[in-house]
């Protein structure tokens, strides 16, 4: 990022650094994203809430620059842009933290939490700096790995989860995209990035959080966008919205009154005695042994 | 957010011992194996402790490690060149022919042969690229295209199976003095391919474990997606490894056009296959993402000791390819073993 851009961005903090206007994506005759309007702005928590296939992954393809939009306009500092790769993306401050967190399995963690932003020490890598920043960047999110040479793959799911978010936040700028953070995780571990999500919020990021967890993005969001079906059925505040409004409008408000009218009669509470159970009976056929062994016989003629 | 949780406490993982941190090297495979060889020679064949036959026993491994080199880097980035075999020989009639053809100065040739050998890389890559398919595929059809080309270019200039003679061209002299010259050290004659080899491995260790491409490398071969999503550009990687095969091919053409004086236009068919071995004992996963060029090297002398070390042991050659498939299988074994003891969990 040049010189320039960084004291744009310093002025315009009230402006949003993202902007996405009525923006777009089709595969074909396949529309994954239609009319999406959203504003990120730095110092927020924006969640992006939906279903499996809602077109939360397309959103991210797009403001990460992995892939193009086809339709409306997506601004960066009020600058309309259109990302060819996200390299891109990454020189305009944008980092994302991938679901599938985007790490190489047999590379050392240094060589992963600096892949793509090697520092240089004259004509070689500067090593011993890379261990130092990795190893503290990582002892600050709360994992301490002692051998930093470890490959990647030997580590648990919250360890690699955790490279993987310090990493975006130690090289992202000003926006993070983080795709399902928390989907993999458990509790605790949920509870270490949520924290991790505020923390990056108080640093002055816009934080753009992806989930399937209402519960997760209430306890962090500033701003909530529901999609569906490729669309935006949910824009509001968090004064506007109560915990229980999210969950009903994630689990899609009228359909889950469908499911519990559907679901009323089952009587969750009852137990029933155990029984027996009538299962169906087909007789295994009974072959003489006299006969089995002419078979065989002729088989063996047969080669 | 002061401190998160009791995140020291995560006792988990824990620091190696020294010994486990350097048998987890993807080299150690290959250096067990390659004592190994030298000791079974050392005891049955007299004439592999003469202290003359060094320089004969690297000159051998150098005319595969050059290519090893390459090929390792390549691998290490997760793809195949089938096509590294016969593009040394493309190489070597290249230069001849060129310089033969239009009667111009022998550096001219070698110049278009560097041209076509890294055109040959970028080519491959460029296929690779735009279709999709794996690398096995269009280097396998690199493969035919380049040995019929081979054949039939040569017997169209030439009129032969052999490359024409270019010892008496400007310029051969000076170019036999670079590519294959030799000079003693201490009683010991030394091929300056081995130079080559020597230098070759050096660089691309470098830069394999200390510049960022080296990072890249690993990257794009370890998880090409991954190394896209944080903007390693991954195509350009993966061009520039197979012009650097490219380069390796031609140097070692140079070496054999500049020895021999003449080219065969067959030469070369299945050599593929022994720089890819190389590669794979000196710990190159076939998959991509890890591997070593020093142990490709490795791997390199152990071809080269093997190949001597059985004429010298009075063995009939005929049993070299035997010895040679026991050694691929005896070292990925003893590979596995060695990174699965290092990695112990």
């Amino acid at each position: 990022m040049s010189a320039l851009e960084k004291t744009v961005a310093q002025e315009r903090t009230d402006q949003p650094v993202l902007e996405l206007e009525e923006c777009g994506k089709s595969y074909g005759n396949v529309h994954a994203l239609r009319g999406v309007n959203i504003k990120v702005r730095q110092g927020e928590v924006t969640c992006v809430l939906g279903d499996n296939g809602a077109g939360k992954s397309t959103l991210i393809k797009i403001v990460a620059g992995l892939h193009d939009y086809t339709e409306g306009t997506m601004k960066i500092d009020g600058i309309v842009r259109s990302f060819n790769s996200p390299r891109v993306a990454q020189q305009l401050g944008i980092a994302t933290v991938y679901q599938d967190l985007a790490l190489a399995p047999l590379m050392a963690v240094w060589r992963n939490f600096f892949l793509g932003n090697e520092v240089r020490k004259g004509l070689f890598l500067d090593t011993d700096h890379m261990k130092k920043v990795c190893g503290e960047e990582l002892t600050k999110m709360g994992i301490v790995i002692p051998d930093l040479d470890r490959p990647v793959g030997s580590l648990s799911g919250g360890q690699r989860q955790v490279i993987a978010i310090a990493r975006a936040v130690y090289f992202g700028a000003r926006v993070i995209i983080l795709d399902e953070p928390t989907a993999a995780l458990g509790v605790k571990q949920s509870g270490v990035v949520l924290k991790y999500i505020v923390k990056a919020r108080d640093a002055g990021l816009g934080v753009i959080f992806i989930t399937h967890n209402p519960h997760h993005a209430f306890l962090v969001g500033n701003h909530f966008i529901i999609l569906k079906l490729g669309r935006v059925v949910l824009d509001a505040h968090r004064d506007e919205l109560t915990l229980e409004q999210l969950t009903g409008e994630m689990a899609g408000g009228q359909e889950l009154d469908e499911l519990s009218h559907e679901l009323s009669g089952v009587d969750p509470g009852k137990v029933v005695p155990p029984a027996e159970v009538d299962h169906g009976a087909i007789a295994a056929p009974v072959i003489d042994p006299e006969e089995l062994a002419e078979i065989a016989e002729e088989e063996q003629e047969d080669k | 957010m002061t401190t998160v949780t009791a995140a020291p406490a995560d006792d988990r993982v824990g620091s190696r011992s020294l010994l486990s941190t350097i048998l987890a090297r993807p080299e150690v495979g290959a250096l067990i194996g390659a004592i190994a060889v030298a000791l079974l020679f050392f005891a049955v064949a007299p004439a592999f402790r003469s202290i003359d036959n060094i320089g004969t026993i690297l000159y051998g491994s150098s005319a595969i490690g050059i290519m090893a080199v390459g090929v390792a880097l390549l691998m290490i980035g997760g793809e195949f060149d089938l096509s590294a075999g016969v593009a040394v020989t493309t190489s070597g009639l290249v230069a001849a022919e060129t310089a033969w053809y239009f009667g111009l100065n022998v550096w001219v040739g070698i110049f278009a042969a560097l041209v076509v050998s890294l055109a040959i890389g970028l080519f491959n890559g460029w296929l690779l690229h735009i279709t999709g398919l794996p690398s096995f595929l269009v280097t396998l059809g690199t493969f035919f295209v380049l040995q019929g080309v081979n054949l039939a270019m040569t017997r169209m200039i030439a009129g032969g199976v052999s490359s024409s003679t270019i010892t008496d061209i400007d310029g051969f002299e000076s170019a036999r003095k670079v590519f294959a010259s030799s000079f003693a050290i201490g009683g010991i004659t030394i091929k300056i391919p081995v130079v080559y080899w020597i230098v070759l491995t050096i660089l691309g260790s470098l830069l394999l474990l200390k510049t960022k491409y080296g990072n890249w490398i690993f990257a794009v071969g370890g998880d090409s997606a991954a190394a896209r999503a944080v903007g390693v550009p991954v195509v350009v990687t993966k061009i520039a490894l197979f012009m650097g095969v490219g380069f390796c091919a031609w140097l070692l053409g140079m070496h054999l056009l500049f020895e021999f004086n003449t080219v065969q236009s067959g030469q070369g068919v299945g050599n593929e296959f022994i720089y890819i071995i190389s590669a794979v004992i000196g710990g190159c996963l076939l998959t991509g993402g890890y591997g070593s060029v020093v142990g490709a090297s490795i791997g390199a002398l152990i071809f080269g000791m093997t190949q001597l070390g059985i004429t010298y042991a009075g063995w009939n050659p005929d049993w070299f390819k035997t010895f040679l498939g026991v050694m691929l299988i005896g070292s990925v074994l003893v590979n596995m073993w060695v990174k699965r003891k290092a990695e112990g969990r």
